[in-house]
């Protein structure tokens, strides 16, 4: 694959760990192109407006701004302002609408323009969307998806309150699915699927992970909504991650690699419903586990993850679980605090040391 | 306004329906036999019926915690209403539900959600649905007085009335917002002075008066079907029960319950149809006799019913 020998710096400054040959791609061959994960997205967008009447976009600044991100951009142009929707400052009203629209059978695609905005949108969420199906015994369904960027790090600055990583709060939700892809096929091939579900799926997509390309194969395919996907095998330490952690966990893979260190990464692509046979898979083989997330590491994401390892390989397992995970804090603005609440590639290279025994 | 004798006859039928649903569900859950809540519609009747009879099937409600009322009158079964309540499998809610999510889907519901106002985005969005597909359908959220201080209410608002969405917004004042008096967290008494804010009618009624409501919400519907957007209907109603069955009602007077609960919309439509109308009194008592034996069959009904099995427990979270 010729995208396999690209050098990491030819990509966006933005995204500095990024580059394909760090991960399997789907395979090389007829139809394979290079797009950026931004770019999947809108494609995934599209086709689905495309081949569904049902489908529609409904935000914030979505129409010819083309959303906070540009993901929706040239989506107004080719469908109106009708199916691609300008919607007022009304988080709950865009969500509860969005789940008005999908119980009488459309399936709309809403975009809250930071995952930190969704405290105002948490109710119709959370409260509504999430419950409607099981408390009226099974009567309706919410085929909704709603997209929201998220993520911070990497020096962007955007402090605490366009920053955050939430999954945590979606994914503690009996009835909403989560998803968090790494990759531009990832994002299409879940996008397609979230679209395609009769459940409420949150869609959040890594802000730092817009820029990043990789190869997307053409024509149609999804991606399961309840699958972890291993990014690469190995037999000594199993690292668990998601989203931008997920390239942490491959960069560090490869710095170990020349120390003889076999890593295998578990992405955890989707967040909830969570893939615990995979996590447990991969435990028990190499008997070894770091857990890898952005969030608080408080009642974060990779406590979960770990948790699931103990559950499912606490007699293969060989050393204590390690897990990295952003610092208890609000992310700051000043690049110098932000990289220090914010998980690293070293951190995760040190915890990979830590459970192999290793020394540094 | 000229309504139909049948048509008449039929408000009369449901808003006795509700009546009596609403007593022998307090009935019961003063003696125990009902867990949870029941917040019951008692004096309100006028107001549900009055609405969602100027409705059809395919025009969606969406209820509140409160909506008991708002089921039957758009036309719900009163045995699975009764069994829901009783948290039995023959329940439309198959019992996941109860009383406060009641919601019969096969005569037009999106749903009863318990959060003061949560409903309202919901109808908004399926009017979107119906605007985008050219469909002749409504969406009437109900929402009471309380609800229109929320941002729920005020957000749904606006997004209907900026994209002219097929919307009757109805706010059944009934003065209380559990033990908070309306006028004493709001400034205006006349809660239909909101609409002027988003540039839609805002209109007032008796929410005693079955047929002035009935007249108000036809026009507010006809406004939507006609594409020319939404209305805020202000139903000004009374809650005569406690906020919820054997709520113990410390905040109000008995005399202020007892002046109101004298207005009973029932009684008041019963002389109005006998007295103006010219209606034959034993046809209205045929209707009452006929609902009493509905709810015994309803009582019935829900007894009978089998609780969920415990496996299917997590049944319904997902699709």
């Amino acid at each position: 694959m010729t995208a396999q020998a690209r050098d990491a710096t030819s990509l966006t400054s933005a995204v500095p760990v990024m580059s394909p040959d760090l991960i399997r791609q789907v395979d090389p061959g007829d139809g394979v192109r290079e797009m950026s994960y931004q770019e999947a997205i809108r494609e995934a967008l599209r086709e689905e407006m495309i081949g569904d009447p049902r489908v529609f976009l409904m935000g914030e600044d979505i129409g010819k701004h083309g959303g906070a991100f540009g993901v929706t951009r040239t989506l107004f142009d080719q469908f109106g302002g009708e199916r691609v929707r300008n919607t007022p400052i009304s988080e709950n009203t865009i969500v509860g609408a969005a789940t008005g629209a999908a119980l009488v059978g459309m399936r709309p695609v809403a975009e809250i323009m930071f995952v930190d905005f969704s405290g105002l949108a948490m109710d119709q969420i959370a409260t509504q969307a999430a419950k409607i199906r099981f408390m009226t015994g099974g009567q309706c369904s919410v085929p909704w998806v709603l997209r929201m960027p998220q993520g911070g790090g990497a020096g962007k600055s955007t402090a605490a309150q366009h920053s955050q990583s939430l999954e945590v709060w979606f994914a503690s939700i009996p009835g909403l699915k989560v998803v968090l892809p790494s990759t531009p096929y990832d994002a299409k091939g879940l996008m397609k699927a979230a679209i395609r579900d009769d459940n409420p799926v949150v869609f959040l997509e890594h802000k730092l992970l817009y820029a990043f390309k990789g190869l997307v194969p053409d024509g149609d395919y999804e991606l399961p909504l309840s699958r972890c996907d291993v990014k690469r095998v190995g037999d000594d330490v199993t690292v668990v991650a998601s989203g931008y952690m997920v390239w942490h966990a491959m960069l560090a893979a490869r710095i170990l690699e020349a120390e003889g260190i076999s890593v295998e990464v578990v992405d955890v692509r989707t967040v909830s419903p969570l893939d615990e046979e995979t996590i447990g898979a991969s435990a028990r083989k190499t008997g070894r586990v770091v857990v890898v997330a952005e969030a608080c590491r408080s009642y974060g994401p990779a406590n979960e993850w770990a948790m699931v390892a103990i559950e499912r390989a606490h007699d293969r397992l060989r050393a204590p679980i390690v897990r990295v995970a952003g610092r208890d804090s609000p992310i700051p603005f000043a690049n110098s605090l932000e990289n220090g609440v914010w998980p690293s590639t070293e951190d995760v290279v040190a915890a990979i040391r830590q459970v192999v025994g290793s020394p540094a | 306004m000229e309504v139909a004798l049948q048509t008449l006859l039929e408000m009369y039928r449901r808003m006795v329906r509700i009546r009596q649903f609403e007593l022998a569900a307090t009935n019961l859950f003063k003696r125990g036999q009902l867990k949870g809540t029941v917040h019951t519609y008692i004096g309100m009747e006028a107001s549900g019926v009055g609405v969602c009879m100027a409705l059809r099937t395919e025009d969606l409600i969406a209820g509140t915690h409160r909506s008991h009322g708002h089921n039957i009158a758009k036309g719900a079964d009163l045995a699975r209403m009764m069994a829901e309540l009783m948290g039995k499998e023959t329940g439309y809610c198959k019992g996941r539900g109860g009383s406060m999510h009641i919601a019969a889907f096969e005569t037009g519901s999106l749903g009863a959600l318990a959060v003061v106002a949560s409903g309202i985005p919901l109808a908004v969005g399926a009017a979107l649905a119906f605007q985008m597909r050219r469909e002749d359908r409504v969406a009437v959220p109900f929402t009471g007085d309380a609800g229109s201080n929320t941002g729920n209410w005020h957000e749904g608002l606006n997004m209907a009335a900026a994209w002219k969405l097929p919307v009757v917004f109805v706010l059944e004042n009934n003065q209380y917002g559990v033990s908070t008096r309306i006028d004493d967290v709001t400034r205006i008494h006349d809660l239909s002075l909101r609409a002027a804010g988003y540039g839609i009618p805002g209109v007032r009624v008796d929410g005693f008066d079955v047929l002035a409501v009935y007249e108000a919400a036809t026009t507010a519907v006809a406004r939507a079907r006609a594409g020319d957007g939404p209305t805020l209907l202000v139903t000004e109603s009374y809650r005569v029960d406690g906020h919820y069955a054997g709520e113990p009602e410390v905040y109000r007077d008995r005399a202020e319950v007892a002046e109101y609960r004298a207005k009973d919309p029932i009684a008041r439509f019963r002389s109005r149809l006998i007295g103006e109308l010219a209606v034959d009194i034993l046809a209205l008592d045929a209707i009452e006799a006929e609902v009493a034996a509905a709810i015994e069959a309803a009582l019935a009904f829900a007894r009978e019913g089998s609780e969920p099995d415990p496996a299917t427990a997590l049944d319904y979270i997902y699709a």
